[in-house]
């Protein structure tokens, strides 16, 4: 299964501020009753986006100059809570490729990366130095480039992390790990043969 | 060299190192339910993929079952799309599903503990991120995402990192009317709601030594609250004789065997820890949230923040948040809030001891006019362990609704939701927005025995005060 090497991602970026902006807001529990993940996208952020009556709050993913954005930034622990895969779903449905977040929650940063979503750690004065330059002109290419660890939008550029192991995973195709696990099955059956809880 | 628990477990079952390395994690015990499972059975389906270890595989329905509808087809043909996806999928690929027709069907993280599924040193895995109750058991349980799902049921492993271990101890006595719950959200409120990102939480002192079973649970289900994916505390007699006679656990010769090496898992004596933090019990109150987050908690005697007085502009603005969502005004006094609903159950608070725990306290009182208090059981042995006992009809008597087994309001996936702005004294895990069901519904964290004193005074009350707890 061969896998897109996911170096860098460009496109337009959009700024969602707040910290703690967990799965439940990502993608509100009424819209996993499903039995596959299509039209999630739609769904992203909803009771954000709109009001109790049903009216668009002019969240930022919503608004005309941000269409069509594949770069969302964000606070302090985005994707806490829950660790339903609908959450980096819905973000890759509605169109997103990549986030820039101060930190993320461990679970989703994982089923991200398993999506081969880039998440990108960024300090605080960074972020807000690219949301500054989003809202002066919403049209700016962004460009997350996982493999230099660096956010740049026009002529400036901002230093970011991640964890090692996505890093590499990413950039050498191998961010879904199934075909490599698969590979491993031999192996599993040997340590299992040695854990008596795990005897058929 | 001496090692944690988590070092000791985590060795035993890695198969090998990957390329970007990770490890390949042999999870033993792989535990699934209706709402993660289906897209991880369409892509095994795709790839043409079978299941590695049937015999290791549980599933049960919890998320989405009505709890005041037992027939089917349920009224939510959604629903029931959920349940016969669930069903079609253990037929056809040989895994056994607790289904309500078996008797055994709960919440997933009640039903692997009473069927002596979860057992100490073990790897477990699951959908949902309330997993880490299982490591109450002296397991290492992950919440993991669809596609890992996918990846164990194919292969029985997942492609992981380590994690640090965070030892947290809590010594000395609980003060009265104070509860396993009341623990976890202080330590919550301490260490922050991500300050255990890249943690598993190691819990021990001498509370978690005279800890139940099922109080033990209730802490290492909060473990993802603060931000740890794993929470555990190391198996000891409690365990042992938890599980002892269970229908998954050892028996015959192979008990004492199995006791033995459950023993050696647990952390060795001056093993090395990333980190340790030290909790006086003393300064544990019963605790509740007046926010929109976990870690915003206070104790039941103090106010609600004020944004005035807020230590940082981040704490400023989170304040200021969650009193607008929570409609509630800065700097008053927590008790007294008014309540909507009260909400009993959940798999951080749904065990028999959490019913017994209220049945004492409430027996003979009444949930105060306006209140809607519904008490749902996390699973059908412990509705019919509370109905043996004569629980149901107490908390009948008192006001409460009798349901039965699921989730119910702890996310509202089923009927049971709040309207509108509705307020809810809640024994689950989440104060999220929206979390109950309505997009301005607001939920306030408790222990059972808070949530009891709520429904019968109809506001968010001192349990030692209502109950005349000392």
């Amino acid at each position: 299964m061969a896998l897109d090497k996911i170096t860098q991602v460009s496109g337009r970026g959009v700024y969602v501020p707040g910290n703690d902006i967990d799965t439940d807001r990502i993608i509100p529990a009424r819209f996993m009753k499903c039995v596959t993940f299509d039209g999630l996208g739609e769904f992203l952020f909803f009771d954000v986006r709109h009001t109790p009556e049903g009216k668009p709050t002019g969240h930022p993913i919503d608004r005309p100059e941000h269409k069509g954005a594949k770069i969302l930034l964000s606070g302090a622990n985005f994707g806490c809570g829950s660790s339903r895969e609908h959450a980096p779903q819905a973000i890759h449905k509605a169109g997103f490729r990549a986030m820039i977040a101060e930190n993320f929650a461990e679970i989703f940063f994982g089923n991200s990366t398993t999506l081969g979503i880039p998440c990108v750690n960024a300090s605080r004065e960074d972020i807000a130095k690219v949301a500054a330059a989003i809202a002066a002109n919403p049209a700016l290419e962004v460009t997350v480039d996982v493999a230099a660890l660096e956010v740049r939008f026009g002529a400036d550029k901002i230093k970011v992390t991640q964890r090692e192991t996505a890093r590499d995973a990413l950039v050498n195709g191998r961010w879904d790990a199934i075909g490599e696990l698969l590979d491993g099955v031999p192996a599993v059956k040997a340590t299992a043969a040695k854990l008596p809880y795990l005897a058929a | 060299m001496p090692k944690s628990l988590f070092e000791k477990v985590w060795e035993a079952h890695s198969v090998r190192k990957l390329a970007n390395g990770q490890t390949q994690l042999l999870i033993g015990t792989h535990l699934i339910h209706e709402v993660t499972s289906p897209q991880a059975f369409g892509m095994l389906r795709d790839l043409g993929l079978k299941v590695l270890m049937p015999h290791r595989t549980f599933a049960t329905v919890d998320h989405i079952v009505p709890t005041n509808e037992l027939v089917e087809p349920y009224q939510d043909p959604l629903a029931q799309a959920m349940m016969d996806e669930l069903r079609k999928n253990c037929a056809q690929f040989g895994v056994t599903f607790f289904d309500r027709a078996t008797g055994k069907q709960g919440i997933v993280h009640i039903v692997g503990p009473e069927q002596g599924i979860t057992q100490p040193g073990t790897t477990i895995a699951c959908g949902d991120s309330h997993t880490s109750t299982h490591g109450a058991f002296g397991a290492i349980a992950f919440g993991i995402g669809t596609s890992q799902v996918r990846d164990v049921l194919a292969t029985q492993t997942m492609a992981l990192g380590a994690l640090k271990v965070r030892r947290i101890e809590v010594n000395g006595k609980l003060r009265a009317g104070v509860y396993a719950k009341d623990v976890i959200l202080h330590i919550i409120r301490v260490l922050g709601v991500n300050g255990g990102t890249g943690f598993a939480y190691e819990y021990a002192g001498s509370v978690f030594d005279g800890f139940s079973m099922e109080e033990r649970m209730t802490v290492c289900n909060m473990s993802i609250e603060g931000g740890a994916r794993v929470g555990y505390v190391n198996p000891d007699e409690t365990t042992f004789a938890y599980l002892k006679g269970r229908p998954y656990s050892p028996q015959g010769a192979a008990w004492d065997a199995a006791v033995a090496r459950w023993k050696s898992f647990a952390s060795d004596p001056g093993c090395r820890y990333d980190d340790v933090v030290k909790i006086d019990a003393a300064d544990i109150a019963p605790t509740v949230t007046w926010g929109i987050n976990p870690g915003q908690g206070i104790s039941i005697t103090e106010n609600i923040p004020d944004p005035a007085k807020a230590t940082s502009d981040d704490d400023k603005a989170g304040i200021i948040e969650a009193l607008a969502y929570m409609k509630l005004p800065a700097g008053a006094p927590i008790k007294g809030t008014k309540i909507n609903v009260a909400f009993l159950g959940s798999c951080t608070n749904g065990r028999l001891s959490d019913f017994q725990e209220v049945a004492k306290y409430i027996k003979g009182r009444k949930v105060a006019p306006g209140v809607r208090a519904i008490a749902v059981p996390g699973s059908q042995i412990v509705a019919l362990q509370c109905e043996k006992l004569g629980l149901d009809k107490i908390l009948s008597e008192a006001g409460f609704e009798w349901r039965a087994a699921g989730c119910s309001m702890c996310l509202a996936m089923n009927p049971d939701k709040l309207i509108g702005d509705e307020l809810c004294a809640s024994s689950s895990n989440r104060n999220f927005k929206g979390r109950q069901g309505s997009i301005t519904g607001r939920t306030v964290l408790m222990s059972p025995v808070m949530v009891a004193a709520a429904a019968v005074t109809g506001h968010v009350a001192d349990a030692r005060e209502v109950f005349a707890v000392n």
